[in-house]
């Protein structure tokens, strides 16, 4: 208390004491609809890890086999598959791949456009209107094509699709990083910090990435859900995850072909599958409006 | 403007060789060959066919052959129907996409825009937040969630429309609201965006105070620059129209080129493969040259560079 006062100047709001993280936190923390998307997440999530060990079910069990599709009941909580299997397992199963994929394939692409974006931006110039033109000419490319081709040739492995999703989505990444880097390139304490005779490679590391942190984040969340949206459109037309393993785009190829008799098959898979993509965004958009150092208050 | 998209046109061409040169040899390097999954072929007959295609060949001289036919735009015969071409195929098929994914547009820009408009209306109130919680629904609902549910509730519960088919008009509707309301979401999000920004512009209020109804300034004066970041967005989105077309197809069972293209693929159908790839980066070119375009023509402030 006495330490405040002997300040010469006051702080302007109680807030400035907070460090950046932590402000960032306060902020995304009033935002509500960002704050319901991180709780389902966790939610959604843990109840995909620890959802099958709990389950009497297996994925591929089919203890109704005879009797068809139930509905939704006390014995199976969101009834069971034409093939008798538990619906609720295999939709644990199946956001447990989606998620995964989703993961995995959002890091490869991580990866690639971080360091090409700050390769890119680093080395500007010549070097840098040549990798970005690289950039605009692969962005004309149909990739969702290039995806269908890998997974019809070269067999349908988990490992091959999230390869083959990561490297399709991360230009935009790329383009965000190299922007980034850019305009902290010309700042003062890049400029100390050469002139201290720090190496590029260290310069990159320690003093530009930091810093490009928070688009990096932003941008990352918002990549999470369109991965999972390619996962589940190649799992739909056939060429993803192999039955009798789940992925959500599977079950909701599966719900879609036998609605009419039993629609809670589409609707249960369907509905967990958007939630978790609404989730994502909104959940992306409050840690946009969070991190962004131009809006402080 | 002439010399503008004539320079365009000329770029694209080293694109298009890109795409055909990594989708030949993509292809080439997969396991599994056009013949291979006809269980009992003689092995003289596999000689004699592969003969016949010039499979036989050394790889790069069927390269260097196939890029000459396409030059021609000959995409050659295909392997799958041994009595037709790509050419004849992708002509068959080619126009019920084409009128599916014009549809598809239709919908996105005319209810993308509308809702945009209505949501500018009264900023903060039921008339804003409705059309928006529309959209960010209408986001998270992908086509292949989509377009069952909407045959789920408006041709098996309601009977409405047919659930499957592409005969009569009312077989157009359920489609072209799946393949469209997607982008018509993010056109919306995009659209309100825009119209907001220039709302609080000086000249919007002149039009104002001129006595002008709100719905001339929304329509004619608000209206051409606030739709300019959803126009950047048609570039993109028509790529994604072109894959979405691919379920849309499938769920609907339409008889378009996107399920040919699928087919193609599990028969290691090469040549028509690759007529459908070569199309689609061809379209996607082709639609981008138009927005780059409709964006100069609809803001002086830009030239074409």
């Amino acid at each position: 208390m006495t330490r405040e006062t002997s300040h010469p100047i006051a702080p302007a709001s109680p807030r400035a004491h907070l460090s950046p993280g932590r402000l960032a936190w306060e902020r995304l923390k009033a935002n509500r609809m960002a704050m319901a998307g991180l709780v389902f997440l966790i939610l959604f999530s843990s109840a995909c890890v620890v959802g099958p060990w709990l389950s009497p079910y297996a994925f591929h069990e089919q203890p109704r086999i005879a009797e068809g599709a139930v509905p939704p009941g006390a014995e199976h909580w969101l009834g069971t598959d034409h093939r008798g299997r538990d619906l609720a397992t295999r939709l644990f199963y199946g956001g447990r791949i989606s998620l995964l994929v989703g993961l995995l394939a959002t890091a490869v692409s991580l990866t690639i456009g971080v360091l090409y974006g700050a390769v890119s931006g680093f080395a500007g110039g010549k070097t840098d209107s040549l990798m970005m033109r690289a950039v605009d000419i692969l962005y004309a490319l149909p990739f969702t094509v290039f995806v269908i081709l890998l997974m019809v040739f070269f067999g349908r492995s988990l490992i091959l699709l999230f390869l083959a999703i990561g490297a399709v989505e991360w230009l935009t990444m790329a383009r965000i990083v190299r922007g980034q880097i850019l305009s902290l390139k010309a700042m003062a304490f890049v400029e100390a910090a050469r002139t201290l005779g720090q190496r590029p490679g260290r310069l990159l590391s320690r003093h530009l990435l930091p810093n490009a942190a928070g688009a990096i984040i932003v941008y990352t969340t918002l990549t999470i859900p369109n991965v999972m949206l390619l996962e589940a459109f190649v799992s739909f037309l056939g060429l993803g995850v192999q039955p009798p393993m789940s992925s959500l785009g599977l079950l909701i190829n599966d719900g879609a072909t036998s609605m009419e008799a039993a629609p809670w098959l589409l609707l249960v898979p369907g509905l967990a599958f958007a939630m978790t993509l609404f989730s994502f965004n909104f959940l992306g958009d409050g840690l946009r409006d969070a991190l962004d150092p131009r809006i402080r208050d | 403007m002439p010399t503008y998209i004539g320079r365009r046109l000329l770029e694209a061409l080293p694109v298009l060789f890109l795409v055909i040169t990594i989708c030949f040899f993509l292809l080439r390097l997969a396991p599994g060959g056009p013949f291979s999954h006809e269980v009992d072929i003689p092995a003289a007959t596999l000689e004699r066919m592969e003969a016949h295609y010039g499979l036989d060949r050394p790889l790069f001289l069927q390269y260097l052959g196939y890029l000459g036919n396409v030059a021609r735009g000959d995409l050659g015969p295909s392997y799958h129907y041994p009595t037709r071409t790509v050419n004849e195929i992708i002509l068959d098929h080619f126009p019920v996409s084409l009128e599916l994914g014009l549809w598809g547009l239709l919908t996105a820009l005319g209810i993308g825009v509308l809702a945009g408009i209505i949501a500018t209306i009264r900023p903060d109130t039921w008339l804003d937040y409705l059309p928006m919680g529309g959209a960010m629904a209408g986001i998270c609902l992908p086509t292949f969630v989509l377009g069952p549910l909407l045959i789920l509730v408006f041709s098996l519960w309601l009977g409405w429309f047919n659930a499957t088919g592409w005969n009569t008009a009312g077989d157009r509707v359920l489609p072209s609201l799946t393949l469209g309301l997607f982008y018509a979401a993010y056109i919306a999000r995009l659209t309100r965006g825009g119209l907001r920004e220039v709302i609080r512009q000086d000249y919007i209020r002149t039009a104002r105070a001129k006595g002008l109804p709100e719905a001339t300034v929304l329509a004619k004066h608000a209206l051409r620059p606030g739709i300019l970041p959803a126009l950047a967005f048609l570039g993109p989105a028509a790529a994604g129209l072109l894959s979405g077309s691919f379920v849309v197809e499938t769920v609907f069972h339409i008889p378009g080129l996107g399920r040919e293209f699928v087919n193609a693929a599990f028969n290691r159908d090469y040549t028509l493969v690759l007529g459908v790839v070569i199309l689609f980066a061809v379209m996607i070119l082709l639609f981008n040259l138009l927005v780059d375009i409709a964006q100069v023509l609809l803001n002086p402030r830009q030239r074409f560079e």
